[in-house]
């Protein structure tokens, strides 16, 4: 075999891997969606909670449209937070009830695959419940967005970062017999810098502060990155564990 | 080369020991059932062959495998009956198996097949599997083993919830499976359709493995 073939072969082979953990973490990211889907927690629980906690939020603030505006970002994100904590909760009963999660673990597939899976799931939830949330608060609070892109781009790194954080504490409350009070406990400390920063990107999004909303989205895609890192590591010992 | 062989097996589940120093050996086609009490360990051993638990002390080998050094290497290559049927209650049965050999890089055409030899009727594949009964979850958690066609089946209780029908129906995969050179090891604490199928006996207690009863 020539020595440029030798060369192509790890790539070759590097490059199949990288397919195979993509399409794996499609199919565990569709099965949690699809699951979400039909039990309609996303829909039936999550989102009526969210915007009942603007319309909260908003007679706690006595309906002061100026504060109201002044606080919305972090009103916004708050919320997501909420609901950050019932979609990781749900992301981990999905795989204790009747042993289900013992399907993945006998499948074989790899640790950091399921990890990618159920936190992309997660992910979409969330960037589903800020989409929803994004209008609430222009009708609600009178808001108003002077950056689209900022606040499309800032969601999505806010969620994913939420999302990859969440389910990697889920995995490590999972076998916790009170996970459910656990988790919220563990997961808002460890996510306080992405609402901060969320709510920093936001103020720039809708005008409300004079600051770099974009120098803020680098600090969330790096937040995202340091714990899709830990996850992919650490989730096969701690779906062991759980 | 056996199946399964354990030597001085020892897995604690926090600091008990629920196996406690077993011995089992187990050769392809062989059909071995596991009897004992309530608490005897026989489910941890099932765990502890299907890769799910770590191995404290002793030394097991399981489909050429070192429990102690790479147990999740055995995973892929076993099917695994619990006393739950890890389906995904929101997903059908048919949803469930397809996502299951797809986990497992298996062929998923042969998951209607594998529904219909357990008997679940086709008007059942795409109900979620939340709204079957007990039998009707267990038979297609069978379903999902023989989609995978493993080397080793490991089944604890596998008759417990089914009807004279299904008992069968379990009785004659278990003997197919063996007939086909895979190992099967049952685990049960009650006499019936398995002490029938066995090829041989073995006790358990205390979380060792006795001599064997037939």
């Amino acid at each position: 075999m020539s020595e440029r073939a030798l060369q192509l072969r790890p790539m070759g082979l590097m490059w199949r891997d990288l397919r195979l953990l993509a399409g794996d973490i499609g199919l565990i990211a569709a099965k949690d969606l699809r699951i979400e889907w039909r039990a309609r927690t996303t829909l039936g629980q999550v989102l009526p909670f969210a915007l009942l906690v603007l319309v909260l939020f908003g007679f706690a603030l006595n309906a002061n449209r100026p504060t109201l505006e002044l606080a919305t970002p972090g009103l916004l994100w708050m919320t997501v937070l909420f609901a950050t904590v019932v979609a990781v909760q749900r992301s981990v009963a999905v795989e204790s009830i009747d042993g289900a999660g013992r399907m993945l673990l006998l499948s074989g597939m790899a640790p950091a695959a399921a990890f990618g899976g159920k936190a992309l799931a997660v992910a979409v939830q969330l960037l589903a419940v800020a989409a929803v949330l994004l209008p609430g608060v222009v009708l609600l609070y009178g808001a108003e967005i002077e950056s689209l892109p900022l606040a499309v781009v800032a969601s999505l790194a806010a969620t994913a970062g939420l999302a990859a954080a969440g389910s990697l504490l889920g995995a490590v409350v999972a076998g916790v017999r009170a996970h459910q009070t656990v988790l919220p406990i563990l997961l808002l400390p460890v996510v306080a810098p992405v609402l901060i920063a969320a709510t920093r990107a936001f103020e720039d999004a809708l005008g409300t502060a004079a600051v770099n909303g974009w120098s803020w989205v680098g600090l969330l895609a790096g937040f995202t990155v340091v714990n899709v890192a830990l996850g992919a590591v650490a989730y096969g010992p701690l779906m062991e564990e759980a | 080369m056996s199946a399964v062989r354990l030597e001085g097996a020892v897995v604690l589940l926090g600091r008990f020991p629920a196996l406690a120093g077993a011995d089992l050996s187990v050769d392809p086609g062989e059909v071995v059932l596991v009897r004992g009490p309530n608490g005897a360990g026989k489910s941890t051993l099932l765990h502890l062959c299907a890769g799910l638990l770590p191995l404290t002390e002793g030394r097991g080998e399981v489909l050429g495998c070192d429990l102690g050094a790479d147990r999740a290497a055995v995973r892929r290559r076993v099917g695994l009956l619990g006393h739950d049927t890890a389906l995904y209650s929101e997903l059908s049965p048919a949803e469930n198996l397809d996502l299951w050999a797809r986990a497992s890089r298996v062929d998923t055409t042969g998951v209607p097949g594998a529904l219909g030899r357990l008997g679940v009727p086709e008007r059942l594949w795409a109900v979620p599997s939340t709204r079957l009964s007990a039998g009707q979850r267990r038979r297609v958690a069978l379903a999902a083993i023989v989609v995978r066609r493993p080397e080793l089946w490991l089944l604890d209780e596998p008759h417990a919830g089914l009807d004279t029908d299904g008992r069968e129906l379990v009785s004659d995969l278990m003997s197919e499976a063996a007939s086909a050179g895979a190992a099967v090891v049952l685990a049960s604490h009650e006499t019936g359709p398995a002490d029938d199928l066995a090829t041989r006996t073995v006790t358990m207690a205390g979380g060792t493995v006795g001599a064997d009863a037939v």
